[in-house]
């Protein structure tokens, strides 16, 4: 999907998505030079920041791995992406039924923790995946980015009875979810 | 770190006792073949499916579901088994799909006891198999190995069976097909397909390991009012009302799956899901490999689900009070706005959309506290006597165990949103911490407003918990060693001393206190040194090993400096070596020590006579009312069951 699509996290036949998952998955990019086959361990972090009312109310990181609520779950901090070779290295499960009623939104970032740029990461991806039956709703490519350390991937939000997807795909720089608030104001 | 496999590929597994999960979009059939070197089946025994689910070290469910859960101990196979193959296969004849090629690629992964995944395989490329071998795992040079195999048989289990050599295998594919029917049968409503959302990894230490998926299917009781899923009322981990989000119109509503049963080792499982009551909760719904270990791990969970859901529902109290405040603040700053029609109706808005949060909230929250009651109520009664409440008829049967239970209860742990609903504290054994009954009246608000009988009440709780502490060692592995240098609390201690349970009296005066601790201290001491140094049989004859609990008294009467800095001692290296600390005391009577006492009051798990908030839980950190394991007024039960500890140690010849 590209930038600012929106998809509503209807199920084709008409059922209501109950459970998904914001998978991410990188490799090292090659470094040229001398010993051309080595690369360097780049550390990308997923986080999902939970609002209600535009005010940040839980976040979900590599050092609180459940919402207090237990909807939203991180499935454990991965420091050198790679491992799957095209899985997920991190994901993010959502219970989209036991989301507090208050929170309205949930923004998904990915921070590179190690500092590098997404130019030096190779077959960077996240996606969001109906978690009820393995099938990819969207998918967004970070290959070849540009000189930045951190971006704003997408969020699901609540449209009237259900929830709906919006891709966003916004480059920022910060090391973890917290140098993104104000970067995500914006987008709430 | 988990290595995802393709099909072909083999991994090392690291321990013998494992876990294999099986999910699919829908309900399947898993089973286990053994085969010997050359890869057959020896005999129709060598394999367990749901008509007959148990095999030594294996066992699997006994009926079609969406989520398994297959609990394996490499090292119980017998010596002639080279080769376990995990099976799926779809159920025939129930009018669903025929081949895996028209539902959702099966999932398998290898985990280790505590979640921890080691291997997983998506299986792929299926067509029009209704059978599949999924994973295999093989001796490799004396260690066990997996191996993604991926084998799919158009044939069914029939042809899968005879390709590992076995004669009679149309006849055993048959005698499957009618369990799994019959099981299909006495399941009334779909379980929800749960998503891998449960792959909680267990928090650090205590807290329970991930709980198993969608277990009992649940009837369509309740859930009114529920359009389209939005709030669904079912636990996150656990079965509930609410089989909900299934498309009422949807493609092909899965049929009437229902849970595998916990695997286990012991016998006693639960009754198959799905029979009288079809969707009560059942006790001991949660994985381990006995009884014991289920259902400790079934209280760990509702004790985190009780935390997660109160927070959910706090917070969005808590979101929806401030947003009113905001909003009656901005009527109140705009003086064109203040006070006429237009405020009052900006107002009476704010107080409603309030209203209309919280109620929505109060519904979400009291669904899952319905649930979890119902849970509680068919947990509470079914609890071994080390988990159970002093009322709970268990007791009446409690005979001196074999070996320690894997935890003890201390007490209740309950929040104010819904007293009725109480958690056992349940206490991994042996105990890593003292303990410390506080009967401080600066510390303690309650109702019990009497210092007297404040304390009296501590040295009651401090005799209950000791009593439950002695209930729970075999005789010859635990000691308890009284501190009362007045007497004072003489009457409390009452069914210690009369029982015969203490192998010497309370000790007395200044020079019984130092006399114990010395004797205490040097314990410690000497089995520290054997246990650094690997020589435990150097040990001095006649030094006593067992375990043992002191229980100080009247702190700090009776003690001098000397005996304090024992006191500590044994507080910070004590438990490392079997022997425990209960202070019974009121930390204002030590004042005089200073600060130097604080990091013995902080090394110990404060406890209260009185029902007080201060323990907190390891997720959330709410605070949560804890409530002393008191006997109900008038029992006799504590006596009771010091006697038949008395009696087993004089049996024992003691």
């Amino acid at each position: 999907m590209s930038k600012g699509q929106a998809i509503s996290l209807q199920k084709s036949d008409g059922g209501t998505l109950t459970a998904v998952r914001m998978g991410l998955g990188w490799q090292a990019a090659a470094r040229r030079g001398l010993f051309g086959s080595r690369t360097r361990e780049i550390d990308l972090d997923a986080s999902a920041v939970l609002f209600a009312d535009k005010q940040a109310v839980d976040v979900v990181f590599f050092q609180h791995l459940v919402s207090n609520d237990g909807s939203v779950r991180h499935t454990g901090d991965n420091l050198v992406g790679g491992v799957g070779q095209g899985g997920d290295d991190e994901a993010i499960l959502v219970d989209l039924q036991r989301v507090p009623v208050h929170v309205d939104q949930i923004l998904f970032t990915v921070n590179s923790f190690t500092g590098q740029t997404f130019a030096e990461v190779q077959n960077a991806f996240c996606r969001l995946v109906d978690e009820t039956n393995g099938q990819e709703l969207a998918r967004y490519t970070l290959t070849g980015g540009g000189p930045y350390t951190a971006q704003i991937m997408a969020k699901v939000h609540r449209q009237g009875n259900g929830w709906q997807m919006t891709a966003l795909g916004a480059p920022a720089n910060g090391r973890t979810f917290q140098d993104l608030l104000p970067a995500l104001v914006p987008h709430l | 770190m988990t290595a995802e496999l393709i099909r072909g590929q083999n991994h090392p597994l690291p321990e013998t006792r494992l876990e294999i999960r099986v999910s699919a979009g829908q309900p399947i059939v898993a089973g286990a073949t053994l085969n010997d070197e050359q890869g057959h089946m020896r005999s129709a025994e060598w394999i367990a499916h749901p008509a007959s689910p148990q095999l030594p070290g294996l066992e699997v469910s006994r009926q079609a579901a969406a989520n398994h859960r297959l609990a394996v101990d490499l090292d119980a196979m017998p010596e002639a088994v080279h080769r376990v193959n995990v099976l799926l296969a779809l159920p025939t004849g129930a009018g669903g799909p025929s081949g895996f090629g028209s539902v959702a690629a099966p999932f398998v992964a290898v985990t280790g006891l505590d979640g921890t995944e080691v291997v997983s395989y998506t299986i792929t490329d299926l067509d029009t198999e209704s059978a599949v071998v999924a994973l295999e795992l093989y001796r490799r040079q004396g260690a066990w190995k997996v191996r993604a195999v991926g084998q799919g048989y158009a044939g069914g289990l029939a042809a899968m069976l005879s390709d590992q050599g076995l004669p009679q295998a149309g006849q055993l594919a048959a005698t499957i097909n009618e369990a799994v029917a019959a099981g299909m049968a006495r399941a009334v409503a779909p379980a929800p397909v749960t998503p891998e959302g449960e792959r909680a990894r267990a928090a650090a230490g205590e807290a329970a390991p991930a709980r198993p998926g969608p277990a009992t299917s649940v009837t369509g009781s309740a859930v009114p009012g529920q359009s389209g899923g939005r709030i669904n009322y079912q636990h996150p981990r656990r079965p509930g009302p609410g089989a909900s989000a299934m498309p009422a119109g949807g493609a092909t509503p899965p049929p009437a799956p229902s849970a595998p049963p916990p695997p286990g080792a012991e016998g006693s499982a639960p009754p198959p899901p799905g029979e009288a009551g079809s969707g009560r909760p059942v006790a001991g719904d949660a994985t381990g490999w006995t009884m014991e270990e289920r259902l400790y791990n079934q209280v760990w969970g509702m004790f985190e689900d009780l935390a997660r859901t109160t927070a959910a529902y706090r917070s969005a109290v808590d979101f929806a009070d401030s947003r009113q405040e905001r909003e009656l603040d901005r009527v109140l700053s705009d003086p064109q706005t203040r006070i006429g029609p237009a405020a009052d109706a900006a107002r009476a808005e704010a107080r409603q959309k309030h209203a209309a949060l919280v109620e929505q909230a109060r519904a979400a929250f009291d669904r899952d506290v319905a649930q979890l009651s119902a849970e509680s109520e068919v947990v509470e009664p079914a609890l071994p006597w080390a988990f159970a409440r002093w009322d709970n008829p268990v007791w009446q049967a409690y005979r001196a165990p074999d070996e320690v239970p894997m935890a003890v209860r201390l007490g209740d742990l309950g929040l104010p949103e819904h007293t009725s609903l109480r958690i056992p504290m349940l206490v991994r054994m042996p105990l890593q911490r003292g303990l410390w009954i506080d009967y401080g009246r600066g510390s303690v608000d309650s109702a019990v407003a009497d210092p007297d009988e404040l304390r009296r009440l501590a040295g009651e709780t401090a005799t209950a918990i000791a009593a439950r502490l002695l209930a729970a060692h075999p005789v010859d592995e635990f000691n308890v060693s009284i501190i009362d240098p007045a007497g004072a609390a003489a009457p409390s201690l009452a069914p210690l001393l009369e029982s015969g349970v203490l192998s010497e009296p309370p000790a007395a005066g200044s020079g019984g206190v130092s006399t114990l601790l010395a004797r205490l201290t040097q314990r410690v001491d000497l089995v520290q040194m054997a246990v650094r140094s690997g020589a435990a049989d150097a040990l001095p004859p006649g030094l006593d090993t067992s375990d043992q609990l002191l229980i100080v008294h009247d702190f700090p009467h009776g003690f001098d400096d000397r005996s304090v800095t024992q006191l500590r001692y044994l507080a910070d290296e004590g438990p490392s070596v079997g022997v425990v600390l209960m202070m019974v005391a009121d930390r204002e009577d030590a004042r005089a020590f200073g600060p130097v006492l604080d990091p013995l009051w902080r090394s110990l798990l404060r406890l209260t006579p009185v029902p007080s908030d201060h323990l907190a839980d390891p997720w959330v950190g709410h605070a949560w009312t804890y409530e002393p394991p008191l006997p109900p007024r008038g029992s006799g039960v504590i006596g009771q069951v010091l006697h038949q500890v008395a009696a087993a140690r004089r049996a024992a010849g003691r």
